[in-house]
């Protein structure tokens, strides 16, 4: 028996919770925290306008991004115009609205991707024995060897074409290790808990137990850390992208218009201020986003 | 509130005396703080060279107690008031450096979990060494010398090699050693050992307390035991005294007090105590849980536990009282002296 | 001396991985090889052959492999379209990377640190909180945003830093690339060491080094601090390899003549055995850097020593 006053930092009685109950709770002091209420309202609406651009492109002018006129070229800000026009004479305020799409669709799926990989590959290396698991393991090694910019630099230059998928699997297959060392070490604490392993004393078969204990215990560090991840994500799209590597021209993204503004911005700053502004607001809130759910989430952090 | 001092009138000038001391742990945001009372006004002395054993359960205070006359509550999460003196000084009204002048020099302590109390990055020997070079002028090779000795003297194989090893290569009872030995380093006046042998096998648990005495005898400190285990604080300790939720209910010398408590609570604990004699399943637990900590109700706190509450119980809280010979008990009605057991 | 020769193992068995990967994805995968390697642009039959012929696309696989390998230990990193080994245009401008990545790595370490320090110890207050929305803002806005951004105001409308180039030299050409270098991962750090230090500020063993009377500067210099710098060294180490990565947007943007400007032009002209040679080199770079870091970390925390 132990004194459980010695800590005293520990000051709430709640303190020792069980890490089962802690995702629960978490979620109901997620609930009323106003950090996740607004960052969760804020991704909400970059999802809205992802999903449907034409509801917000149309706001001041026609709203359509392809409709060009070269006399306009670099313009700056002007009625019907807030955000001015491109270097092609493109309205800039519906070429950013329409940005959107390709960041978020590449952040979410690229996110996904290594979320799923992350799911199976942790809980085979968790649950399936020593060779599986050091298989796994080096494989996570060498991934986790390339410096991310640079490893999808390598294969990107490569795909002689670069769409949102193609660009969210590169980002994936460099993003999956570190949720999979995430997802592998909470399997093997509660492959190694005493309640699973009176499940298993009491006969659970391995799919039992990866279904009714591992997996939920599993899941919330890994969602935590997706949520983290996605922001991060966006932002090598848009790097890879400006950099010349990422997606091609018929995407809208921020990436091109920031790459398409850089011999110019000096005299027309606005084509670096707006992309930049919206890009640099999307990663803010999902960053701010991922931070209220993991310090509500993780035990750790509390 | 309690407010009555203990010690005997013949001691002029008690080694250590807390004098109604009160911990408050904070809790909730600046904006709006809360405080739980834990320790509700403990007082007690302490004299050269004696051991007190300060028993209870979990969370009724004694801990914290001990942890509020070192100072090492932070002020962020924890409130101390009343007094504590040391050689007449009140160490809670001490500058911080004054007071830390104190610690590990003349009040030493010793923690419950010696493997979370040393630090894992650094050698051990380090950690002997640096609470003589906190206190004394010496060269780092001196402090060395003294701590290598240290080592020997609480009988660690091969000290002078094994200085340069990490708290994690040690077993439990080594690593307590280790923290007895950074603790007696400077042959402290009074050393405070926090539940000292829970985290180790009854075997080591005999042998850490032997060693304990053996080295008190040399530097004459005397010792507050902070325990759960009645059993170790009657063969350690020369008085005890009981906490119950944040109060001490019962205090007096060892003898006395397992012969013939006089407080419902120690006879209660003393019931729930498992011996060899007698039908094995002769234990009593004592019915109902503590109180949670913060306000209490008025009345006496064990009264809905108490298998003698009357009613005036439940209206005066009762305060604790000199039942002579030389005992202190806080109840109405304290149990006879030809108790039962 | 186990841990070193298992870490080593480890790193060796991480290269073949890496130089695996590497060299399916260029030579082997994505279709006709020399394709790939040219780009857009348009071969001759007789550089298709000398090609086919120079990088032994007509061996069994595990042989081209292995005379890849064989190159790469010898710091062959591949040649470009004008048959100029990439090792070789990559030489002369190590150092202005170099000193970049350098200049970078420091002020993320000493102010990332420091910052994070000061946060923790300054825990709830205005001081905390001003840290921690820099903190959020430098993660937020993406590096070549930053740079653009740095270069307008400080460079081009007050005149503080050189807009781009070397001219200057070392340092005044080379705090602002560095500051933008070095933007997130200092807030990483920061972050980090704050987390570290806090949580360390309650560990036992800090109630323990108070309990002896150790004054303040030396309970949090000695106990607090080393245990959580740990962390924030790992992840120093590890960065010095992003870093590299990230020397390639800041040097594209500030103009400087170094590697990174090298895999960026390489990158744009659409140069692919550059671009490989180039990343490699930087990746195995980033290899050695987490190896020498897991090492640095052994002597630091004793109990992965003794593990």
């Amino acid at each position: 028996m132990t004194d459980t006053l010695t800590a005293p930092a520990d000051t709430s009685p709640d303190g020792a919770a069980p890490p089962v109950s802690s995702a629960g709770a978490g979620w109901r002091t997620l609930r009323r925290r106003p950090a996740f209420l607004l960052t969760g309202a804020g991704v909400l609406l970059l999802l809205l306008v992802a999903a449907a651009p034409g509801l917000f492109a149309g706001w001041f002018g026609h709203g359509d991004p392809t409709v060009c006129d070269l006399t306009h070229s670099a313009r700056g800000p002007s009625a019907g115009h807030p955000f001015g026009y491109d270097v092609q004479g493109c309205d800039l305020y519906a070429n950013v609205v329409h940005g959107a799409r390709a960041s978020l669709g590449v952040g979410f799926l690229a996110t996904a991707a290594s979320l799923a990989v992350a799911l199976v590959l942790g809980c085979l290396a968790g649950m399936a024995g020593r060779i599986v698991d050091s298989v796994v393991a080096r494989l996570t090694d060498v991934f986790l060897g390339f410096p991310f910019l640079l490893g999808a630099i390598v294969v990107l230059n490569t795909l002689p074409t670069r769409d949102i998928p193609t660009v969210a699997a590169v980002l994936a297959l460099f993003g999956w290790p570190t949720m999979t060392r995430v997802v592998r070490a909470s399997v093997r604490s509660v492959r190694e808990a005493d309640y699973v392993v009176m499940a298993r004393s009491l006969g659970a078969g391995p799919w039992d137990i990866v279904r009714r204990h591992v997996l939920p215990n599993a899941l919330t560090p890994a969602l935590v850390l997706a949520t983290i991840t996605v922001g991060g994500v966006i932002v090598a799209e848009a790097s890879l992208t400006f950099l010349g590597v990422g997606l091609q021209s018929p995407s809208i993204s921020w990436g091109l218009q920031l790459a398409g503004a850089q011999n110019s911005f000096r005299t027309h700053p606005h084509l670096l201020v707006f992309p930049g502004l919206f890009l640099s607001f999307t990663v803010f809130v999902l960053i701010t986003f991922g931070d209220t759910v993991r310090d509500a989430l993780d035990p750790r952090g509390r | 509130m309690t407010t009555t001092t203990g010690g005997t009138p013949a001691e002029p000038q008690p080694l250590l005396e807390a004098e109604d001391l009160t911990v408050d742990l904070l809790s909730g945001t600046p904006g709006a703080p809360r405080s739980r009372r834990v320790v509700r006004g403990v007082s007690f002395t302490l004299h050269e060279g004696e051991t007190l054993a300060l028993i209870g359960e979990s969370g009724s205070g004694k801990s914290l107690s001990a942890m509020a006359l070192m100072g090492l509550l932070p002020a962020t999460t924890a409130e101390v008031g009343g007094s504590v003196r040391h050689r007449g000084t009140d160490l809670l009204a001490l500058h911080p450096d004054a007071l830390r002048a104190r610690r590990g020099k003349h009040i030493a302590m010793i923690f419950q979990d010696a493997l979370s109390a040393l630090n894992p990055t650094l050698t051990v020997g380090f950690q002997i060494a640096e609470v003589i070079r906190a206190h004394e002028q010496v060269g780092r090779r001196e402090a060395r010398a003294r701590a290598v000795e240290l080592m020997a003297r609480v009988r660690i194989p091969d000290p002078a090699r094994r200085y340069r090893d990490y708290p994690h290569q040690f077993s439990g009872g080594m690593r307590q050693r280790i923290m007895i030995a950074s603790a007696l380093a400077l042959s402290p006046d009074v050393l405070i050992a926090d539940e000292p042998t829970t985290a180790l096998d009854v075997t080591v648990q005999a042998q850490i307390m032997e060693l304990l005495a053996e080295l008190r005898e040399s530097t004459g400190s005397a010792l507050l035991l902070i325990t759960h285990d009645l059993g170790l604080a009657a063969t350690a300790a020369d008085r005890v005294a009981i906490m119950y939720a944040g109060h001490i209910v019962e205090q007096a010398p060892v003898e006395d007090l397992y012969d013939r408590p006089a407080h419902p609570y120690t006879e209660g604990l003393l019931a729930a105590l498992p011996r060899l004699e007698g039908p094995p399943d002769d234990l009593t637990p004592i019915p109902g849980t503590p109180p949670a900590p913060g306000p209490l109700p008025p009345g006496c706190s064990f009264r809905p536990r108490c298998p003698a509450a009357r009613d005036s119980c439940a209206t005066r809280q009762p305060a604790l009282l000199p039942a002579p010979p030389a005992r202190l008990v806080a109840c109405h009605y304290p149990l006879e002296a030809s108790s039962a057991r | 001396m186990t841990y070193l020769v298992r870490r080593l193992l480890e790193a060796l068995l991480v290269f073949f991985g890496i130089s695996l990967v590497i060299y399916a994805m260029t030579y082997v995968l994505p279709g006709d090889p020399v394709a790939a390697l040219a780009g857009d642009r348009p071969l001759a039959p007789s550089v298709v052959r000398a090609l086919r012929e120079q990088h032994h696309l007509d061996d069994p696989l595990f042989v081209q492999y292995g005379h890849y390998l064989a190159g790469l230990f010898q710091g062959d990193l591949g040649t470009d379209f004008s048959g100029r080994p990439v090792a070789d245009q990559m030489a002369d401008r190590w150092p202005v990377t170099i000193k970049l990545a350098l200049t970078a790595w420091v002020i993320e370490a000493v102010v990332g640190i420091g910052l994070g320090v000061l946060a923790a110890l300054r825990r709830g207050t205005w001081t905390d909180r001003t840290v921690l929305a820099f903190t959020i803002g430098a993660t937020s806005v993406p590096v070549f945003v930053l740079a653009y951004t740095a270069q307008m105001v400080l460079g081009v409308k007050f005149g503080l830093f050189p807009v781009a180039g070397t001219t200057e030299g070392w340092p005044a050409g080379y705090v602002l690339p560095a500051l933008c270098v070095a933007a997130f991962g200092l807030a990483s750090v920061s972050r980090l060491v704050r987390a570290e230090v806090i949580d360390n500020l309650r560990a036992d063993y800090v109630r323990t080094a108070v309990a002896k009377g150790l004054t303040r500067r030396r309970v949090v210099g000695v106990h607090v601090l080393r245990n959580s710098l740990i962390p924030a060294v790992t992840f120093l180490a590890v960065d010095l390899g992003y870093l590299l990565g990230g020397t390639v947007i800041i040097e594209g943007v500030f103009n400087l003549p170094g590697i990174g400007q090298l895999l960026f032009q390489a990158v744009r002209g659409h140069a692919g055995p550059t671009v490989v040679g180039v990343s490699t080199a930087l990746i195995l770079i980033f290899l050695a850097a987490s190896v020498l870091v897991d090492l640095l970390n052994s002597l630091l925390d004793p109990r992965i020593r003794h593990d």
